[in-house]
């Protein structure tokens, strides 16, 4: 025997694949709209509404009272709940999309142009939250940047005087910038120290929410002069988005903005050499750093730019939202709305803006349905986080709705557990 | 107790990892599962264990079916696993160890530690080891943490004891005393499967063999058969793994390493003092068992490990101290120990990883943006050459098997301009033909003229590639000895001595 | 054989080196500098009065009156010292330890009260009272917290927890009329929240970070919504639960400062006290414990030793919903009364920072908590005598402390290895 029979390791069961040709592109595409994502979305809402109605349903007086007696007349429990359910879908429809009571198409379509602006800010934050999901960081720290954008935007738009056009762009480079700051703070101490991005974003958060409430409580730096509430002057006129549809719609330039900062994202996370090492890190970050990426400064540098949006989504509030004054509570939620907003969107950048104007609908016909039916716009975020939660289960939603269970689950995967030890 | 099974099958998709398996083990043998990695030892030894549940086929203990849920019946049945990675827990003690999932417990249910330490001791006593019950697992030397194992084991009574690749971490001294312990519990009664992949080892020990090929049993052999025999059963057909390669050409010293310490991050110096020149045109090989600093070596080589003193030198060069990215661009080839964790972004297509490690510079990036069209025709080509089997270049890498998985890290390092190759394990669990494949690229990029080093734990790797080998252990390397070093010289250097006296 | 030999060889370990970490005297230099700046060079003069008991105490102490400055300056010169010391710990590459950082903390603490409290009195026996009330949902919530991550499930949905907690606790007590009742309804609401948790986490291995603020969402919307549908449609009947009264423990509740402190409370807190020592007892000396902290290191092994890794995953998830649950009824049977829309305004949050900062271990937590609760207390008290430190930095105190821990400045900071980790099995 000699040693040239080498027991070394060969595996056995090598399946040995020959080159076939590559399926037509089209037939890809369709296959993946039938059993991925997309079918798994429709239903995911779809079912989310429906539990939405059932509370709309159980919640309401008319159908309390009707199935009081529902064994002498259960048509009035059920038409009471259908009263209840399609009166307060439709107003959310006519609330966010065409209101067909108005004669003229200008009046009718304004709830339209209204989803876009609600969803202008949540597609900015959003944006940042899913750039950063991309890199495997995970930033619930939309809040705190958003607030001190703001306050940065707002500080630079109520008190400078500047022509017409500069002075907007101050103002939104001034709130990007602190968004960016606070952002890289977060990037900055996890690279360093190793400290995890989740901790450090809900804490800053809240730093950020006593700064700036201290801020706008103390004469000289945000509270407006004159004024005993907690509460920033108005915005100077040359600082304030333009409307862009005219003074009939709300719709402001912002949106445009948002626009272009999808693309960017597109083009950062998809095209762009610091995009790519993004995604390496995000994936696979031992890998990445083997590979001579410096995994480090791209968590620091995802940060900034995430925090960079995210802040855009906090000039937003204050120079096209609120613009006669801000409070602390200018944030409205958006910081966390833009999470489900980008897991919605499953942290690419179109998804994220399709995304952003579904919630963007549910908010504006969310206050529609307050308004009309009385019913709380709580239930939108209701809705909203239990589409996330469906999504994230395909097989929960698979199995509710009896489909074929999938050979390779789809699972929302973020990498945010995986770490480079910090070496 | 007798062990039998019968008619075992376990699929995994349309993967058979067991294709009807019968297997009987007698009281009080030493019966050897023999195969290549992926053969299907493993996967049959989990299903005995209760881990897998098998499609089909029965297990039987003194001829009575058993039904395995969990692990937990099978251990009450008295089965008892030493698992190829330890399933020990580093923060618990020894003693906390072994009594977890059979705790005895007192008032309030407080746990009886005194009773576990007791068991330590006294299963310690019985088989010679120096184990105490008190000292956290994580801090215990490999060897120690498999006899761990084995109390863990004994302590629940076991009879039947499954070994699963028990030496792969250990010295040859070390497995000297594993066979003793194996041969002392078999004189006790207890019935031993022992699962490997060396033949040396199985004819040492065995009373009885069986060869597992590609989830089928193949065949059975005594202790007596020859090497080759037994080689043949295993792969099927008689491989030879000789490299063809020229003798070696060297020229001037090129990589020149100089009191090399690595220090990790709890304080110990895992590379000790070490000192070697690489020359151009000649293979060094790094030999060792697994764990005595070969992985972080490479690793400050590439500038990986944060706490290197001492020099490396490349072509006069200084890279300690410089980032991997600068590393990478003095012309540092690198093919890491792990290609799944270190080595690939699985979620990637073969094209994107094909560029992983030029992210930031022509030709594949320009003023900022990706290539993606040089990109194609560079990841078409270089699937061609390496003969990458795979759908399209669009696949992602994780998709791949490990073979063509290698291909894709060999192809983009070596399709840079490089001054030095390093290759850490290069053909850890791949198929015969990638194994073939590598072997050539390397004696390739040696007669190319360019340094190679070799990081590996098989020393047929070793032997057949190397110009010449250094041994390490505990950090240090023993002595750096040309490449026809007989083996056995080669073990007793692995276990840390130098019969040969040559220096470091 | 050369079994001596060998033996010797496996057991001798490597050389060592040693590693110096200068984040502790960094951090305490940090904190010195702001003790300097503050105290001294922005120093006040007068003197500061400590209360340390009430009229209705039975035994009196006397009022603690301090110069001041001179008190500053004190403690911040031996804030330089320990500063210097843990320098020097340093350089000789010694770890500097925990009760080192524990004085530094008190000492700088003090130097704060007494400059905050220039000229004023501070009623000790208030502060602490309000602290351990206070604190009592975060340790709540912190022993929730420290179940679920110890056995591999990370749980940020802590906040929901104690919000679904304090929702049914106020209406199960309202419509009952009975407060034991709303409490068996808290724990059964943070049951339900853990129940999504662990379904979500461990049945469809979604990422349990996403999990947990998601449930965040869901639970303030929709207690949210029940509150403006069901509660405020009939506030008498749904929306006013009875409260726990106070009881006082005789002997106890006269003992100077502490008695009052921790022995006239409300049965909440005494459930508190037992709580917490029966899980860190239970935790660490315990078959539960130990299999717990087994699944939540190293799956795998718990699994090969017979152990159900996912079920004891699911039904520790569900305990730790159970607890915290409890806390938040403290909000509503225990404290305020009446539900209102997020009553728990991130007190959750500071319980998981609660479970960082005390290293995943029940007692450190507790004192995390304590420690946090006593910060957002001060505000309150320093608040109410005017002393003119800008309250909302006293309520970043335990944000800032937290971010301070988990940057590794405190010590090491390790959590359960597996934890995060969905167990797949083969």
């Amino acid at each position: 025997m000699s040693d040239v029979t080498a027991p070394t390791a060969p595996a056995g069961n090598e399946p040995q694949k020959t080159t076939q040709p590559e399926a037509p592109r089209g037939n890809q595409v369709l296959a993946d709209i039938l059993n991925g994502s997309f079918v798994i979305t429709i239903l995911a809402v779809v079912f989310a509404l429906l539990i939405g109605a059932v509370l709309i349903a159980v919640t309401d007086e008319d159908v309390q009272a009707a199935a009081g007696y529902f064994f002498a007349a259960p048509g009035d429990t059920f038409s009471a709940i259908w009263q209840s359910v399609s009166g307060a879908y439709g107003a959310l429809f006519q609330g966010s999309i065409y209101n067909f009571r108005r004669d003229s198409f200008v009046d009718g379509i304004k709830p339209l142009t209204e989803t876009l602006t609600f969803a202008t800010p949540l597609i900015a934050a959003a944006l940042g939250i899913g750039i950063a999901f991309r890199v495997g960081l995970f930033n619930i720290g939309g809040r705190g940047q958003m607030l001190i954008a703001a306050a940065c935007a707002g500080w630079v738009g109520f008190s400078f005087e500047l022509p017409w056009g500069v002075h907007l762009a101050i103002a939104v480079i001034a709130g990007i910038v602190g968004g960016a700051l606070w952002g890289g703070i977060v990037g900055l101490l996890k690279a360093r120290t190793g400290a995890h991005e989740v901790i450090l974003t809900i804490m800053l958060n809240y730093v950020a929410f006593y700064l700036v409430s201290w801020m706008l409580r103390t004469p000289g730096l945000l509270q407006a002069p004159d004024s005993v509430n907690p509460k920033s002057p108005a915005m100077l006129e040359t600082a304030v988005f333009p409307e862009i549809l005219g003074p009939k719609y709300n719709l402001h330039l912002g949106f445009i903005f948002v626009i272009a900062a999808t693309i960017f994202a597109w083009w950062l996370l998809n095209r762009s050499s610091l995009g790519f090492q993004f995604r390496a890190v995000g994936e696979n970050p031992n890998a990445a750093r083997v590979a001579g990426i410096n995994v480090k400064n791209t968590y620091v540098q995802a940060m900034l730019i995430s925090g960079g949006l995210v802040g855009l989504a906090g000039v937003m509030q204050v120079l096209g939202t609120v613009t006669t004054g801000f409070s602390a509570g200018i944030d409205a939620g958006i910081g966390f709305d833009a999470i489900t907003v980008a897991l919605l969107g499953r942290s690419r950048p179109w998804g994220i803006f399709a995304a952003g104007v579904l919630f963007g609908a549910f908010k504006a016909g969310g206050f529609a349905m307050q308004a009309a039916e009385g019913i709380p716009i709580d239930i939108v975020t209701v809705v909203q986080s239990l589409i996330v939660l469906f999504i994230a289960a395909p097989p929960l939603i698979r199995a509710v709705f009896f489909l074929p269970k999938q050979g390779k689950p789809k699972r929302l995967k973020l990498n945010v557990s995986q770490e480079v030890a910090a070496k | 107790m007798k062990l039998e099974l019968r008619g075992i099958t376990k699929r995994f998709g349309s993967l058979v990892a067991n294709d009807h398996i019968d297997l009987v083990i007698q009281p009080g043998e030493i019966h050897c599962l023999l195969g290549e990695n992926g053969a299907g030892k493993s996967t049959l030894m989990n299903v005995l264990y209760g881990l897998y549940q098998a499609e089909e086929g029965d297990v039987l203990l003194d001829d009575v079916v058993q039904h395995f849920a969990g692990p937990g019946d099978a251990m009450r049945a008295g089965i008892g696993m030493v698992h190829q990675h330890f399933m020990l827990i580093p923060v618990f003690t020894v003693a906390e160890n072994v009594m977890l999932g059979h705790e005895q417990t007192g008032v309030a249910g407080k746990l009886d530690l005194d009773a576990a330490r007791a068991k330590v001791r006294e299963i310690s006593a019985r088989f010679g080891f120096h184990v105490d019950p008190d000292a956290l697992v994580g801090d215990l030397p490999v060897g120690v943490q498999q006899r761990v194992e084995i109390i863990k084991a004994l302590s629940r009574d076991a009879q039947v004891l499954v070994f699963d690749e028990p030496t792969a971490v250990l010295t040859p001294q070390e497995t000297d005393e594993l066979m003793t312990i194996m041969r002392q519990l078999r004189s006790e009664g207890t019935s031993i499967v022992f699962i490997t992949h060396k033949l040396r080892e199985v004819r040492e020990v065995a009373d009885r063999i069986t060869v597992i090929r590609l989830g089928k049993v193949v065949g059975e052999a005594s202790p007596t058969a020859s090497n080759s025999e037994l080689a043949a059963l295993m792969v099927g057909r008689a491989v030879e793994l000789t490299v063809h390669k020229e003798t070696a050409r060297p020229g001037a010293a090129s990589l020149v390493v100089r009191n090399l310490d690595v220090i990790d991050p709890l304080g110990l110096k895992v590379v000790n003092n070490v000192s070697f020149e690489v020359h151009e045109g000649e293979i060094l090989a790094i030999a060792g068992v697994q764990g005595n600093g070969q992985t972080e070596l490479t690793e400050a080589i590439l500038g990986l490990q944060p706490r290197v003193t001492g020099d490396i030198t490349l072509n006069g060069e200084k890279l300690t101290g410089l980032s991997v990215r600068k590393i990478l661009n003095a012309g540092v080839g690198f093919v890491p120990e792990d290609r799944t964790e270190d080595g690939l972004v699985g979620e990637f297509t073969i094209a994107e990883n094909l560029m992983l490690d030029r992210s930031d510079a022509p030709p594949f990036v320009r003023r900022g943006n990706l290539q993606l069209g040089y990109l194609a025709e560079f990841a078409q080509e270089k699937k061609d050459e390496f003969d990458i089997r795979a759908q399209s270049i669009t696949t992602m890498a994780g998709r791949l098997s490990g073979g063509n998985q290698q291909k894709v890290v060999l192809a983009r390092e070596l399709s840079r301009d490089l001054k030095l190759f390093v290759a850490s394990q290069p053909t850890r669990g791949i198929d015969v033909g990638s194994i073939e494949f590598v072997h050539k690229r390397m004696v390739e990029t040696r007669d190319a003229g360019i340094p190679v080093i070799v990081v590996s734990t098989e020393l047929d790797e070793v032997v057949a590639l190397a110009d010449r080998i250094a041994v390490m252990y505990r950090g240090s390397i023993v002595g750096i000895v040309p490449g026809n070093t007989p083996r056995d010289i080669l073990g007793l250097m692995m276990a840390g001595e130098n019969p040969t006296g040559v220096a470091a | 054989m050369t079994t001596t030999t060998a033996e010797e060889s496996v057991s001798a370990s490597l050389e060592t080196a040693t590693i110096k970490s200068w984040k502790a005297p960094i951090a305490y230099a940090i904190f010195t500098l702001i003790a300097i700046v503050l105290f001294v060079v922005n120093g006040r003069d007068g003197s500061s009065r400590f209360r340390l008991s009430s009229e209705a105490d039975l035994i009196q102490l006397p009022v603690i009156d301090a110069p001041t400055r001179l008190t500053c300056v004190v403690v911040v010169v031996l804030l330089l010292a320990i500063t210097a010391y843990a320098t020097w710990l340093s350089s000789q590459a010694k770890r500097v330890p925990l009760w080192l950082t524990i004085i530094f903390a008190a000492a700088f603490m003090w130097a704060f009260l007494t400059w905050a409290a220039a000229g004023e009195s501070i009623p000790i026996t208030g502060l602490l009272l309000g602290t351990v009330a206070l604190s009592a949902p975060l340790i709540f919530g912190a022993l929730g917290g420290v179940i679920s991550e110890r056995v591999g499930v990370v749980n940020v949905a802590i906040e929901g927890q104690l919000l679904a907690g304090a929702f049914l606790s106020a209406f199960v007590a309202s419509v009952t009329g009975n407060p034991w009742v709303g409490l068996i309804a808290a724990m059964v609401a943070g049951v339900l929240v853990s129940f999504l948790l662990a379904a979500f986490s461990i049945k469809y291995l979604v990422d349990q970070v996403i999990v947990g603020v998601v449930l965040n969402v869901l639970v303030a919307g929709l207690t949210s919504f029940l509150y403006t549908t069901v509660l405020t449609s009939n506030t008498p009947l749904f929306n006013s639960p009875p409260r726990f009264p106070r009881i006082s423990i005789p002997i106890l509740s006269e003992i100077p400062i502490l008695g009052p402190v921790l022995f006239r409370q409300t049965v909440i807190i005494y459930f508190m006290y037992v709580a917490v020592i029966v899980v860190w007892w239970a935790l660490f000396h315990t078959k539960w414990g130990l299999r717990l902290r087994a699944v939540g290191e190293h799956p795998q092994a718990a699994d090969t030793v017979g152990i159900k890794v996912n079920a004891t995953r699911f039904w520790n998830v569900a305990l730790a919903g159970a607890i915290a649950g409890f806390g938040g009824a403290y909000f509503t049977l225990g404290s305020v009364g009446g539900f209102t829309k997020e009553m728990t305004a991130g007190a959750g949050f500071i319980a998981l920072a609660a479970v960082i900062f005390g290293r995943w271990d029940p007692i450190r937590a507790t004192l995390a908590a304590l420690l946090f609760g006593f910060a957002t207390n001060l505000q309150n008290v320093l608040g109410a005598i005017g002393s003119g430190v800008p309250s909302e930095f006293l309520l970043m105190l335990p944000y800032v402390v937290t971010i301070f821990a988990v940057a590794g400045l405190v010590g090491y900071v390790r959590g359960p290895a597996a934890s995060g980790k969905p167990y797949i099995k083969a």
